[in-house]
């Protein structure tokens, strides 16, 4: 019988190596295609051009989106920080009880699954009930409640690979809590909080669905923050759709770029957070 | 240190900052509740009055005559997501446990990270090749079976959608395999079985709990998907949903509706009806899959 089991465990092998395969090579290939197809698109013009074609008054290039989305993205990650980082050095034992700390989490948990759409719904409730239209602003304030809990989860992993030796030192020292969250845990994890905010903004860079109805969309650069602004996800669902050869090419120029960016963002995170765990005391 | 440094000033600082961190923890369950409340209070007439179950079932969807049945649109996300599910689950699964208990350290260490990566490419850009590669496809498959499609069809929703999860699912069911104790499998291989065997029998046993919970967390992404799906499903509500014919489902009917939405009366009401029974739904499932998660975790 044992070379029957042998068998057995053979044909699983086999299976599973096919199954590997099949999800790397789907998943690359869609990575590939689209890149290819972005990196035919790709001219000066498309990058820094912010003129309007003569024929059909479209705008020639995508440098209004690329710019609309560094300051959607940047602005609500930039505003997610007041709340995620305070937020991830709280839920401690020190000023928290286990219970809470855990029923907070779950709930961050449950916010980070909570569909874009959903957030783009409410962050159109609260436009219209504050008597405005989509907006650069109503788009960061959106993103920024999306980015919240992925900021602070990942924030939350950053704080716990701090050496708890750490914290006994300086509570040996006389420390009080604040001196040693402020001083000496904050300061060991700043370089990982970099991990968490890069994580964050791949998201809301990527982010289709929240800021669809939030932040609009506009051909040109947005002069303030209460006009509309384009962004890359929205550029590439737009112009997918409409006929003409010019669109499709802005279209596969813009998922080349965006997929660049989440690309970079995601490595150089993985990257400060392996040279990170390097140094944690185990 | 700067300013007053006496014992007293300490003190104070450490307790007046000890109540301004409560704030962010108030912000961030606030945040859950007001999602919640907001959107009741937003669908509350449709929500009471009796008629909240005709909203649920009924297959009628003509807003400009005050009917909004969400009834083929609800089966159309159940539909996608099922299908989803039936592609990406034995693909994630059995990719995970090679990964985590056959593959050798240098695939592991090359694929891991890959994986990592691959999980945060934006929902547009898979839309996007869906739009580029297997609406063609699709179609092409569909005229090879003799059958009559744009391409634009549940199959090929849950074609991306599948691709789209299987490293969300992936790297969930890896941490969870990574978390069995080696001791568990050095029993078993010492009575004699072979790695599948102890595989089969052992280690996915123990695992199943959470292979469960990334399942479904695996669905609650499918479920709340919008880009994705919406530029590759048709969207043309269908009361029986059929591999080759459009689909629509609730965030794709939102996305699409929210510029009609202010011109016929109700309109409003109904879509955040749906974005409140989108919310509910994904809510309660991931909530089962965190809690089993967090019980495995404290277990080993």
């Amino acid at each position: 019988m044992l070379a029957w089991r042998k068998f057995v465990e053979k044909f699983w092998l086999g299976v599973m190596i096919a199954m590997l395969s099949i999800a790397v090579i789907s998943v690359l290939g869609i990575i590939g295609i689209v890149l290819w197809r972005g990196f035919g698109a790709l001219s000066f013009e498309m990058f820094f051009s912010l003129k309007f074609s003569e024929v059909t008054g479209e705008p020639v290039g995508i440098a209004n989106s690329i710019i609309g989305s560094a300051y959607l993205a940047g602005g609500g990650v930039i505003l997610a920080c007041f709340i995620s980082i305070p937020l991830a050095l709280v839920l401690q034992r020190e000023y928290l009880s286990e219970k809470v700390i855990t029923a907070v989490t779950i709930i961050l948990d449950v916010l980070w699954g909570i569909p874009s759409i959903v957030y783009g719904a409410i962050g159109y409730l609260i436009l219209m009930s504050c008597h405005q239209r989509a907006s650069l602003l109503g788009g960061i304030v959106t993103l920024a409640l999306l980015s919240v809990p992925i900021m602070t989860r990942a924030a939350m992993n950053v704080i716990s690979l701090v050496p708890i030796q750490l914290r006994e030192t300086s509570y040996g020292l006389g420390a009080t809590r604040w001196e040693t969250i402020s001083r000496v845990i904050f300061r060991q994890a700043l370089p990982g909080m970099a991990t968490a905010v890069m994580l964050a903004f791949g998201r809301a860079i990527g982010d289709t669905a929240a800021v669809l109805f939030t932040a609009g969309y506009s051909d040109k650069l947005p002069r303030s923050i209460m006009e509309g602004a384009a962004s890359l996800p929205i550029t590439i669902y737009y112009k997918l759709m409409m006929p003409g050869q010019l669109a499709q090419r802005q279209a596969y120029a813009a998922s080349f770029v965006l997929i660049l960016i989440v690309l970079i963002v995601s490595a150089i995170s993985r990257t400060i957070s392996n040279r990170l765990s390097k140094y944690t005391v185990k | 240190m700067k300013g007053d440094s006496s014992l007293k000033y300490r003190v104070g600082e450490d307790c007046i900052t000890g109540w301004l961190l409560k704030v962010p923890v108030l912000i961030a369950v606030g945040m859950l509740v007001l999602f919640f409340v907001v959107l009741t209070a937003k669908s509350w007439p449709l929500l009471t009055g009796g008629h909240f179950w005709q909203v649920l079932t009924s297959s009628e969807w003509l807003p400009s005559e005050g009917k909004f049945g969400l009834w083929p649109f609800i089966i159309g996300t159940i539909a996608v997501t099922f299908l989803t599910m039936i592609l990406a689950v034995p693909v994630s699964v059995l990719a995970a446990v090679f990964l985590n208990e056959f593959a050798p350290k240098k695939l592991k260490d090359i694929a891991l990270p890959v994986i990592d990566v691959l999980a945060a490419v934006p929902s547009v850009i898979y839309g996007a090749c869906g739009v580029i590669a297997f609406i063609p496809m699709v179609k092409a498959l569909g005229s090879a079976l003799g059958i009559n499609t744009t391409g634009r069809c549940l199959l090929t929703a849950a074609l991306v959608l599948a691709i789209m999860v299987i490293p969300v699912i992936l790297s969930i069911v890896r941490d969870v395999l990574a978390a069995i104790p080696q001791e568990a499998r050095e029993a078993s291989l010492a009575l004699g079985s072979t790695r599948w065997e102890t595989t089969y029998k052992v280690v996915l046993k123990l695992a199943l709990p959470g292979i469960i919970a990334a399942v479904m967390l695996g669905v609650s992404r499918a479920f709340g998907e919008t880009m994705a799906v919406m530029m590759v499903a048709g969207s043309i509500p269908e009361p029986k949903p059929s591999l080759f014919k459009a689909v629509y489902t609730l965030p794709a009917l939102i996305a699409d509706k929210y510029g009609e939405m202010l011109s016929i009366k109700m309109y409003d009401v109904a879509l955040m009806t749906a974005a409140l029974i989108l919310m509910v739904v994904i809510a309660v499932v991931n909530f089962g899959a965190h809690l089993i998660l967090i019980r495995l975790r404290r277990r080993y």
